[in-house]
């Protein structure tokens, strides 16, 4: 039973930083141009 | 960046963000070229292209305006339009909330399944106690959070006097979650949190496939209006002239149209020649030359000029208003189709309340007690909810329109596959549809010198005529003879010096219908000829649409003679001359007989006609607005997608229709278990996720749907 109690918050805890780094990701425009980030490995930074 | 260094401290330095739709956005080097390209303007402060969507934001102060920053976009060589109050946001957000909702339920269904286990292998007492009330501090927020999609859109329905596939759904979800808490609560031996979760969990998916397809859906009349000229120079009665907006024009007056500038109004021609790019139009690329006593219409664009125009239509009068009117008629039909789901739903939500209130009276007469038979009705619920029908037909879509994409048909949602699956007769436009919509020039009269020398003027020039001809000349092998001292004047031709010979390449000098020009090697002329060359597998496609019982026809704003030669050729029917108007009174006629008519058009004349048929397909080189019409979009030269997206889509149909035979047959036998009082929360979950997953491996095999 006492292991259960630290395995339990763990597992919630881990969870729930999976979904907080989901929300992150949505809110700041990572899924917004999926096809331009698969694009954008191409551009050569190097070129003037 | 210097000139904001310069700016005293303090000004107020008003930032805008503008964004503009892009179509030719096709690659990464474009994706650099429009974002170096803008950041480098002073004033600019950041551009950022969203490639999927094909939009440029742009980050400026007040030293740029939409026209301005167009025409920088042009000097890019991107053609670029102000995108209208962003139709997609909706969706947008609605997609945003799906996905959420679905990654709560995802969250919440593995850790109440985690706890949820171990009372199933057999925890008692106080520590099915305790997972129990776990369950429930999960599930609470969970099925608030990432029921509202349901539950919102059921009040909705139930508001109106109707039913919905939500209806039953919030029902046993709610039902399930306030008795599981009544049974923590009390501390009894079943608790249904991690069903209720988990049928919103694959709902959810459902919905969120369902909605990333819609994509990017038609973004509306707004992006048809906006390419009129919301500007004219008006010249006054006292001479002088003034700067008026669209909307102040009115017929009489005289505006004039300098170079480069969209049309505002529909008019007559008095003073001045130049040509006009009509393509907003008729969405042929070529430029129509146009003099005194020619009539030109709003959203043409001058290509060279000036003119002066006597306004003859303005504001609501004009062709393409017209158009657009008609569009917005016509589009209304369209969206009174009910979804193939919801109509299933409409016997099913009658059939699984009626049967959860009968498990529920069955009992109570048995004298079982309420408490026992509410968890029966519940089980008859949470089992007869619908996750495999909730699937069913967004996986099968989903799978069908990744598969057609591939094979080069853009399907836009899940309504018009199902629509496209129904269609019984095909309605062709002929330029640009049947035909490739571009000129193709007749090179059998040049021999291999002459053809050399060609391709060497035709590669100097940009008229469309010659980029026609370098095209064909390249693909034949033909290698460029080196042409010196080359000269270009617009309007009459190219000339140039081939080893001390003159030779030209300019207009035809026969007055014919068809466009040709002459190519002339010192005293030698060659006439080449251009027509515009029906789709190499045209006749083929026509066959594979008459095998899937679909007839064809052509309807054509062209002359009768050419539609009845290419009609002919292809051996199915042609009504030539026909207007925008005529095109929409057919296909009335065509439904009123019971016709489910499939329109197949790329110019805007067609537009009104591809939101009135039952399903439209669009070519990718047709006008903006068709495009945005159309149900389904087909790339490349060759007419054959159009069948395989009908072929396809008849496809998925026969899946989807499996899938819920399918769900029907899990129903029938999991339902009496369900009555008998013997589904456990363990067995609930174990039928949902086994329904579900043979949902969606039958809508897997659609991958190989577009072949």
């Amino acid at each position: 039973m006492s292991g259960l109690a630290i395995l339990i918050p763990v597992a919630l805890g881990m969870g729930a930083l999976g979904l907080a780094v989901f929300f992150w990701a949505m809110k700041h425009e990572q899924f917004d141009d999926l096809d331009g980030a698969a694009q954008r490995i191409l551009i050569d930074e190097e070129e003037e | 960046m210097n000139a904001h260094a310069t700016l005293a401290p303090g000004e107020a330095h008003a930032e805008h963000d503008t964004r503009f739709t892009v179509p030719g956005i096709r690659c990464a080097g474009c994706i650099a070229k429009i974002e170096r390209g803008l950041s480098q303007l002073e004033g600019v402060e950041a551009a950022r292209v969203n490639f999927s969507a094909k939009r440029v934001a742009v980050r400026h102060d007040e030293r740029w305006d939409e026209d301005s920053l167009i025409l920088e976009l042009a000097g890019l060589g991107f053609e670029a339009q102000p995108a209208a109050e962003n139709p997609l946001a909706q969706d947008d957000k609605e997609t945003r909330r799906l996905l959420r909702a679905l990654a709560v339920a995802g969250f919440g269904m593995m850790n109440i399944m985690l706890l949820s286990v171990s009372v199933w292998s057999g925890a008692g007492g106080v520590t099915r106690e305790l997972f129990h009330w776990l369950s429930a501090l999960i599930a609470l927020p969970v099925v608030a959070y990432s029921g509202r999609p349901f539950f919102s859109s059921a009040l909705m329905a139930l508001r109106h006097g109707r039913t919905n596939m939500d209806v039953p759904i919030s029902i046993g979800v709610l039902l399930a979650t306030i008795m599981s808490f009544h049974e923590t609560v009390v501390g009894g031996e079943h608790a249904y949190f991690d069903g209720a979760v988990m049928l919103l969990f694959f709902l959810l998916t459902g919905r969120a496939l369902d909605a990333t397809m819609r994509g990017r859906t038609r973004a509306g009349i707004g992006a048809l209006l906006s390419r009129m000229g919301k500007y004219a120079t008006v010249v006054q009665a006292d001479g002088s002239t003034s700067r008026l907006e669209a909307k102040e024009l009115a017929a009489g007056m005289t505006m004039l149209v300098p170079s480069g500038e969209a049309l505002a109004a529909d008019g007559r021609i008095l003073e001045g020649q130049g040509r006009i790019d009509n393509s907003m139009l008729t969405g042929e690329s070529m430029s129509v030359a146009v003099s005194v006593g020619d009539t030109v219409h709003a959203g043409a664009i001058l290509i060279d000029g000036p003119l002066v125009v006597e306004v003859t239509a303005a504001n609501d009068d004009t062709v393409l208003a017209e158009i657009a009117r008609l569009m917005d008629e016509a589009g209304q039909s369209r969206s009174r189709y009910v979804r193939i789901a919801d109509r299933a739903s409409r016997f099913y939500a009658p059939a699984v309340h009626t049967l959860a209130l009968l498990a529920f009276a069955g009992w109570m007469l048995a004298g079982a007690g309420w408490h026992q038979s509410m968890i029966i009705a519940i089980a008859v619920l949470i089992i007869t909810c619908p996750c495999a029908l909730g699937l069913a037909v967004p996986a099968a879509q989903v799978v069908a329109s990744g598969a057609l994409s591939r094979a080069g048909v853009l399907v836009k949602d899940g309504s018009a596959l199902e629509r496209l699956a129904e269609v019984d007769i095909a309605l062709f436009d002929k330029t640009g549809t049947l035909t490739l919509g571009e000129p193709v020039p007749d090179v059998s009269a040049l021999d291999v010198t002459a053809q050399q020398v060609a391709l060497g003027l035709a590669q100097a020039s940009a008229h469309p005529l010659s980029r026609g001809l370098a095209a064909k000349l390249r693909e034949n092998g033909v290698i460029a003879a080196e042409i010196t001292e080359i000269d270009e004047s617009a309007g009459v031709g190219i000339r140039g010096n081939w080893q001390g010979t003159e030779v030209r390449l300019h207009r035809g000098s026969e007055k014919t219908e068809a466009p040709g020009t002459e190519l002339r090697i010192g005293d030698r002329r060659y006439a080449i000829g251009f027509a515009d060359e029906l789709r190499a597998d045209a006749k083929t496609a026509l066959a594979t649409l008459s095998e899937l019982g679909i007839s064809s026809r052509i309807l054509s704003g062209d002359t009768k003679g050419a539609v009845e030669k290419v009609a002919s050729q292809l051996r199915i029917e042609g009504f030539g001359g026909v207007r925008p108007e005529d095109k929409l009174a057919m296909l009335e006629e065509l439904k009123a007989r019971g016709h489910k008519p499939l329109m197949v058009g790329d110019g805007l004349n067609d537009g009104p006609a591809l939101a009135a048929a039952h399903a439209s397909i669009a070519p990718g080189t047709a006008s903006d607005i068709s495009q945005q019409a159309a149900d389904a979009v087909f790339l490349g030269k060759t007419l054959a997608p159009v069948a395989t997206a009908v072929r396809a889509s008849r496809r998925t149909m026969a899946i989807v229709r499996q899938n819920f035979a399918f769900a029907i047959i899990y129903n029938v036998l999991a339902v009496p278990l369900a009555l008998a009082g013997m589904v456990t929360p363990l067995i609930a979950a174990i039928c949902m996720s086994l329904s579900s997953l043979i949902v969606v491996a039958n809508s897997l095999r659609l991958a190989r749907a577009a072949r």
